[in-house]
C-alpha cells in the first residue's frame, strides 16, 4: 500500500527462538500479530518474518513463553514508515 | 563519551530528548525556546514516520504553545460532529452531538495524518533551534554511578551525552523500562488498535456524513468487538475514513480472532456498512495504546531522566473520551519547563527534577487521568462489552416499538425486564453507574 512502506533491515529486529515454541500450547502470536507474521510450523515450531512488521509490540505481550521472542526496534531509518497514517 | 555536569555540556546535549513524536518535540521545542542545546532523536526517517492512531488530536495545549495554531497546522477536517455509539450486532443507539462552533477558531477537535501533524510539529521544534536526528536508534541509557548522563545509539560512536535525557519513546518505551521506573507493564493494560483507512473521495464523506467543506465526524464505538473487549471508531480524513477497533491484548490472546476480522466485521455492520461501502483500500496499520492510563503509569523522574507521552501512559482512553496526542503535548512541554528551570539552578537529580510531577498536577494531565482511573476497568468490562449494549439497545428498540394494541410498557419496565433477561444485578448496574457518576459527572 501506497502509504506504508517497509524499508527491510539487515538485521531481523525480531527473532523467535522456534523450539521454545514447540512446547507453547497457545501459540496465541499466530492469531495475535495484526501484520500476521508468525507462521506455524509442521514440526509444532513458528517461522516469523520480520520485513513486514509494525512494530507495534503485541507479540512480546501475548508470548507466554519467557525468551521465545527477541523484541528490539530496526536499526535506525529502518522497518516501518508510515508516510500518511 | 560526552561528560555532563549540572550545567551546560561540553561536547555534548544540555538534553536529549528521545522520540520525534508530540511529547518529544514539545519537549526539544520548550527547552530550545530556552536557550538550550536539545538534540531530538528519531528512530524513524521522519517525525511520525513510527506513529499511527484513530484519530482524533485537541489543539487546545497547543494555544500557548503556538498561537494560531491552526493556520499552520496540517490537518484533515476540523471535528464537528461526534457520536458515541453502542451497538449489538443488529442493533445501534448513538448520542449524536453537532456543534458548529467545533468548525470555526479556536476549533475543537482535529482529524490529522501522524506523519504530516508530528513532522510539522517537530519542525517547529527545529525552527525554535532543537537538533533533529532522524534514523537513528537509542539503544541505551548512559550511565555515571546511577544517573543517566545520555543515550547510546545504533550509529558508530553513536553515544550521545547529555545533562538529561526525556524518554518520549512511546508505548513501548525501553529507556523508561531500562531505568527500572516501569512497574505496571502487564499485557492487562494494553489495547491493539488496528485501523483500515478507506478511500471515499472528498464530496462522497461530505454526503455520508453531513458535512460541509473541512468539517469531520468522529464516530466512537463500544459494542462491536465480538468476544474481545474493546471498542471501535471511525474517523473522517479529508478524503478518506479511518475505521478501526481497539482489541485487549489478552481478549486477542485468549479467542484467537485476527485483529483484521474483528475490523471486517465492524464494516459489515448495518450502522457502519453505508458509510464505508466503496472505500478502496489505501492503508492497514496497527499501534499499541497504554489503556491502562493513571494504573499503569511508571515512575516519571528519576537522576537526570523525565519519561513524557505514551512512555509514561499519559493517553487517555476513558471511553467517552479518547486522547493522547494532547496529553503528550502537555507532559512533553511539562518537562522540557522543568528541565529548562532544572539545567538553571544546575540540578538535575530526581529531586531538581521532582517539579515535572507537580507540573502534571497542576494543568490536566494528572488530575483527568487520576479522576477517569476507573473508567478503563468498566470499559473493558464483561458487563460493559457483552451486556449493557443489548440492554440499551433492547431498552431503546422497546421504546420506539409500537405495541397496539397492547399500552406501552414504559422505561422502566423496558430496563428492568431488560436487566432481568440479562441477568444483570441492580447492585452491579448500580455500582457501574455511580463509577460513571464519579468519572464523567
Amino acid at each position: 500500500m501506497a502509504t506504508v512502506d517497509f524499508r527491510v533491515g539487515e538485521r531481523a529486529h525480531i527473532t523467535v527462538q522456534s523450539d521454545v515454541c514447540r512446547s507453547c500450547t497457545t501459540k496465541a502470536c499466530v492469531t495475535a500479530c495484526p501484520a500476521d507474521l508468525f507462521t506455524p510450523t509442521a514440526d509444532g515450531g513458528i517461522l516469523f518474518n520480520y520485513e513486514r512488521c509494525f512494530e507495534c509490540g503485541t507479540c512480546y505481550l501475548v508470548c507466554n513463553n519467557q525468551g521465545a521472542i527477541t523484541w528490539t526496534y530496526p536499526d535506525g531509518g529502518h522497518g516501518v514508515v508510515f508516510h500518511r497514517s | 563519551m560526552a561528560e555532563a555536569s549540572g550545567e551546560t555540556t561540553s561536547g555534548g546535549f544540555d538534553a536529549v530528548v528521545v522520540g520525534a513524536g508530540p511529547a518529544g518535540s514539545a519537549a526539544a521545542l520548550v527547552l530550545a525556546r530556552a536557550g538550550r542545546s536539545v538534540c531530538l532523536l528519531e528512530r524513524g526517517p521522519f517525525p511520525g514516520s513510527k506513529n499511527m492512531y484513530g484519530g482524533v488530536v485537541y489543539g487546545r495545549v497547543l494555544d500557548a504553545i503556538l498561537p494560531r495554531w491552526w493556520e499552520e497546522a496540517p490537518i484533515q477536517r476540523w471535528v464537528t460532529r461526534r457520536s458515541t455509539v453502542i451497538m449489538t450486532s443488529t442493533q445501534s443507539v448513538s448520542v449524536d452531538v453537532r456543534s458548529q462552533r467545533w468548525g470555526q477558531p479556536p476549533y475543537n477537535g482535529a482529524t490529522a495524518l501522524r506523519p504530516e501533524f508530528d513532522s510539522w510539529l517537530a519542525g517547529q521544534a527545529v525552527a525554535a533551534g532543537a537538533t533533529l536526528v532522524c534514523s537513528t536508534t537509542a539503544t541505551g541509557l548512559l550511565r555515571e554511578g546511577g544517573r543517566v548522563i545520555g543515550v547510546s545509539t545504533d550509529r558508530p560512536q553513536g553515544d550521545i551525552g547529555a545533562a538529561v535525557v526525556i524518554a518520549c519513546d512511546g508505548v513501548n518505551s525501553f529507556l523508561a523500562k531500562e531505568a527500572g521506573l516501569h512497574h505496571h507493564s502487564e499485557a492487562a493494560h494494553f489495547t491493539l488498535g488496528a485501523k483500515e483507512v478507506l478511500d471515499l473521495g472528498r464530496t462522497e464523506i461530505e454526503r455520508r456524513f453531513g458535512l460541509v467543506g473541512r468539517e469531520g465526524a468522529d464516530l466512537e464505538i463500544v459494542g462491536c468487538t465480538g468476544d474481545i473487549p474493546g471498542g471501535g471508531f471511525l474517523y473522517t480524513n479529508l478524503d478518506s475514513v479511518a475505521v478501526g477497533v481497539v482489541l485487549s491484548v489478552e481478549g486477542l490472546a485468549d479467542t484467537h480472532v485476527r485483529p483484521e476480522q474483528v475490523i471486517a466485521e465492524l464494516k459489515a455492520h448495518p450502522h457502519i456498512a453505508p458509510l464505508v461501502a466503496g472505500g478502496e483500500l489505501k492503508e492497514y496499520s496497527a499501534h499499541l495504546i497504554p489503556e491502562g492510563g493513571y494504573a499503569m503509569m511508571p515512575d516519571l523522574v528519576a537522576d537526570g531522566m523525565l519519561v513524557a507521552g505514551d512512555a509514561a501512559a499519559t493517553c487517555l482512553a476513558a471511553g467517552l473520551w479518547l486522547e493522547g496526542v494532547n496529553y503528550a503535548i502537555a507532559s512533553g512541554a511539562a518537562a522540557g519547563t522543568t528541565v529548562a528551570d532544572a539545567l538553571a539552578v544546575g540540578d538535575v537529580t530526581a529531586r531538581g527534577l521532582a517539579p515535572y510531577v507537580r507540573r502534571l498536577q497542576e494543568g490536566f494531565v494528572l488530575p483527568n487521568l487520576r479522576r477517569l482511573r476507573r473508567v478503563p476497568d468498566l470499559l473493558l468490562s464483561d458487563r460493559m462489552q457483552s451486556l449493557y449494549p443489548a440492554i440499551v439497545c433492547n431498552v431503546a428498540e422497546g421504546m420506539f416499538t409500537v405495541t397496539d394494541p397492547v399500552p406501552k410498557p414504559g422505561l422502566l419496565r423496558l430496563a428492568r425486564r431488560e436487566l432481568t433477561t440479562a441477568g444483570v444485578r441492580l447492585r452491579d448496574a448500580g455500582r457501574d453507574a455511580w463509577t460513571a457518576v464519579r468519572s464523567f459527572g
